[in-house]
């Protein structure tokens, strides 16, 4: 009993019509250098000559895709201005960031093909140049050796060495600057690398920099010839290329010309490169506007709450924003998301001092101080965003399924804290009719500056006698004997040990078939939004757990699942 | 920029060269370039680049240090290496010489510049201090009994009220012809 389509069709579709266009290009391209033009081309490198122009195509391709994913604010543009679409289509726009690793992966690969394609032309090319005797190569290469403009082999003498030969042409140079800044890129993007030590990542990244003028220039010297089309007229290949030894002498086969194909990766990638250099002078102004910090608040387990404020910042639930402090970092932006709801006058946001910046921060917004600071002495902020995480959609079903790991429970407390505005204020547009709200904690301290929140909602509710409005569940899935001995003793009591809570804290990982069974008895035909904000393991498992127990029945209920990443 | 390791991105990037090395080898002796030999070169030295580098190091500042699938064999033949592979100026000088016989042939120049840039890196965690200390598995410690529990205990343990405590009338298996006070034993 699962509805797979429902969850995933819509992402397979895209990345099957991506696939499909990579494969038409790759063999249309293939097909377009075994015509009679680069006949004689072929005579020189064979068959090297496709290898190296197919994944050429590839490239120019997924080169032109790689920036789009990445802009940040046009993607929220378009998420806004899909409000009217149906959710599977923003859903997508979620996706971006696994899309953009999908794309490079793929560039990658036809760089690699490329590459290979290109040892043995420039083996062969200069095979062709060292011929003693007078073969076809041989003749071929000999054209154009007064008149530089005609020749077909791009390598023009003798004296010389493949090697030495990439490092002097426009194209090989430019080559291996764009393949270094590749390799430099994905090599500092790999997991580990970049869950560690975020600023490696993220100053090689700029790289990409170097590689886009690369990739741009690659083509200005024009070395992949073939025959003029005039010269196609006078010199076929199927006719003279047995006669090479009389070229010019019979009038039937002159000598061929050649010419090169002029650059064509810029009319690929110009317009994504124009979009990408707007998009960081969008970031770029909107980090300029004035933010002020109106309160600093530390909290237990290291955790550091900025409130702030800033003209005109609108924003919506479980979004997030960059975030730079110029005078931790001039270079650096990290992203965190917002803790507030949009109805208060300010907004806030929870750092968890886990390195270098997070650190420095503190310490400038006088963490370590106990004493009231002054105002003017907190540091200055820039701001870009906010940018739309799949949290907006929370309120676009009537049935909510929340679950935070650990810190990942903050976009969920702006979702909670507006939930309570809106109750506060009987907003009757709250379209959520019920939540469920798990949260995946291992250490205890985590809880404290959470249990604020939810002990105002808890008493809220028992006033307003809608006490099944919200359900939660806290479990505190690391825990040791000493901590055992402590609940075994109080577990008689009203109130949670650990929160202070009515609703008692469970311990372990919640049993999810059995949630997701009870919730789906509970709510039939319905579609229930799942919401995760946490690691990539529980994502498999509650993305599994959606598709099994949907119906297939397009009446039944739906779990639709939705993650949060950074 | 204080906490980083560089070695752990050293090694990402020498491990991505050993591939290139390889790669550019195979390509060269396959298609039987001129100057072949090099590329044989960068066969053995891709594959001695891999091995070397497969294996992460344990990280010195953060908690957990997380091992590619299967390191386990190469880890215990590089330890047995000992300072030579421990230490990071001797491995960034192993790379920086290693690199030098790929620059005489284009298949092979790719790898060569990668495995130079992965030495810089490797000279700079070096100079930082860094060193190369392998994940061994985890020694399972014996759960013992806490000091407390070597005697017999010598306080009751803790009980509920005396009201809760006794025992209702229906439920009763039996009925005690003698009434039950708080104060009888």
């Amino acid at each position: 009993m699962g509805n797979w389509v429902v969850n995933e069709g819509l992402s397979i579709l895209v990345i099957l019509v991506w696939l499909g266009i990579n494969i038409f290009l790759f063999v249309y391209y293939y097909i377009v250098y075994l015509d009679e033009r680069f006949y004689y081309t072929r005579v020189l490198i064979g068959d090297a000559l496709s290898w190296a122009r197919a994944p050429a195509a590839c490239l120019n391709f997924n080169c032109m895709l790689i920036l789009l994913p990445v802009c940040r604010n046009l993607l929220s543009f378009l998420r806004g201005s899909c409000q009217c679409c149906s959710r599977n289509i923003t859903r997508q726009l979620d996706r971006n960031i696994t899309f953009h690793k999908l794309v490079a992966y793929m560039i990658a690969f036809h760089t690699a093909i490329h590459i290979i394609a290109h040892l043995f032309n420039f083996e062969r090319f200069m095979d062709a140049q060292l011929e003693q005797n007078e073969t076809i190569a041989y003749v071929l290469s000999q054209i154009g050796n007064g008149d530089n403009m005609l020749y077909l082999n791009p390598i023009r003498t003798n004296e010389t060495n493949p090697t030495f030969v990439a490092f002097t042409t426009i194209a090989g140079l430019s080559g291996v600057a764009s393949t270094l800044a590749l390799i430099l890129i994905i090599t500092s993007s790999m997991e580990v690398i970049r869950r560690s030590y975020f600023e490696v990542f993220w100053f090689t990244h700029h790289l990409f920099v170097i590689f886009f003028i690369g990739l741009v220039i690659h083509g200005v010297g024009e070395i992949v010839r073939g025959q003029t089309a005039s010269s196609v007229l006078t010199n076929k290949p199927s006719n003279c290329a047995a006669q090479y030894k009389d070229w010019g002498n019979v009038p039937d086969c002159p000598i061929p010309q050649f010419t090169g194909n002029p650059p064509m990766t810029w009319k690929w990638v110009i317009g994504p490169m124009v979009l990408y250099v707007f998009e960081r002078l969008v970031r770029f102004w909107r980090s300029k506007q004035k933010v002020v910090i109106t309160k600093v608040v530390t909290h237990p387990s290291k955790t550091l709450e900025l409130q702030m404020k800033k003209k005109g910042f609108k924003m919506e639930v479980g979004q997030y924003v960059n975030l730079q402090c110029p005078s931790v970092s001039q270079l650096e932006w990290h992203p965190f998301t917002l803790t507030s709801a949009p109805e208060e006058d300010h907004f806030s946001v929870h750092i968890r001092i886990v390195g270098d910046w997070t650190q420095q921060l503190f310490e400038a917004c006088g963490g370590e101080k106990k004493e009231f600071q002054e105002a003017w002495k907190l540091p200055k902020m820039a701001v870009d965003g906010p940018f739309g995480t799949a949290s907006e959609d929370v309120f676009r079903y009537e049935v909510v399924m929340l679950v935070g790991a650990g810190i990942g429970v903050t976009p969920f407390a702006s979702v909670l804290k507006s939930v309570w505005y809106r109750y506060f204020n009987n907003d009757t547009g709250l379209i959520p009719k019920k939540i469920y709200f798990y949260w995946l904690c291992r250490e205890t301290n985590a809880f404290e500056w959470f249990a604020d929140l939810l002990q105002s909602l808890e008493t809220q509710m028992l006033e307003r006698g809608n006490a099944d409005f919200l359900s939660y569940r806290i479990y505190l899935t690391g825990w040791d004997e000493a901590q055992a001995a402590h609940f075994t003793v109080h577990h008689e009591e009203e109130n949670d040990p650990i929160t202070g809570l009515k609703q008692k804290t469970l311990y372990g990982r919640p049993n999810w078939e059995n949630e997701f069974k009870t919730i789906a008895g509970n709510h039939p035909g319905a579609r229930i939004g799942v919401f995760l904000c946490g690691p990539e393991v529980l994502a498999k498992s509650l993305s599994k757990q959606s598709i099994n127990h949907s119906d297939a029945d397009p009446r039944g209920v739906h779990f639709i699942f939705n993650k949060e990443n950074f | 920029m204080g906490q980083i390791e560089w070695a752990m991105w050293a090694n990402e990037q020498a491990l991505a060269t050993g591939l290139i090395l390889l790669t550019g080898g195979i390509v060269g002796v396959a298609g039987q370039f001129k100057d072949w030999q090099f590329a044989a070169y960068g066969i053995a030295a891709g594959v001695f680049i891999c091995l070397l580098e497969y294996p992460r190091g344990k990280r010195k500042n953060k908690g957990t240090s997380i091992e590619r699938m299967g390191q386990r064999y190469l880890t215990i033949c590089v330890k047995a290496f000992g300072p030579l592979t421990r230490n990071y100026f001797v491995r960034a000088g192993l790379h920086a010489v290693l690199s030098i016989p790929g620059g005489f042939m284009l298949p092979t120049v790719l790898g060569c510049v990668c495995v130079a840039i992965a030495s810089l890196i490797y000279l700079l965690a070096a100079i930082r201090g860094e060193q190369w200390e392998p994940i061994m598995p985890q020694v399972e410690s014996k759960q013992r009994p806490g000091e407390s529990m070597k005697e017999p205990p010598s306080n009751p343990p803790p009980r509920l009220p005396a009201e809760l405590r006794r025992k209702r009338q229906e439920d009763a298996a039996y009925v005690n012809p003698i009434p039950i006070s708080v104060n009888s034993v």
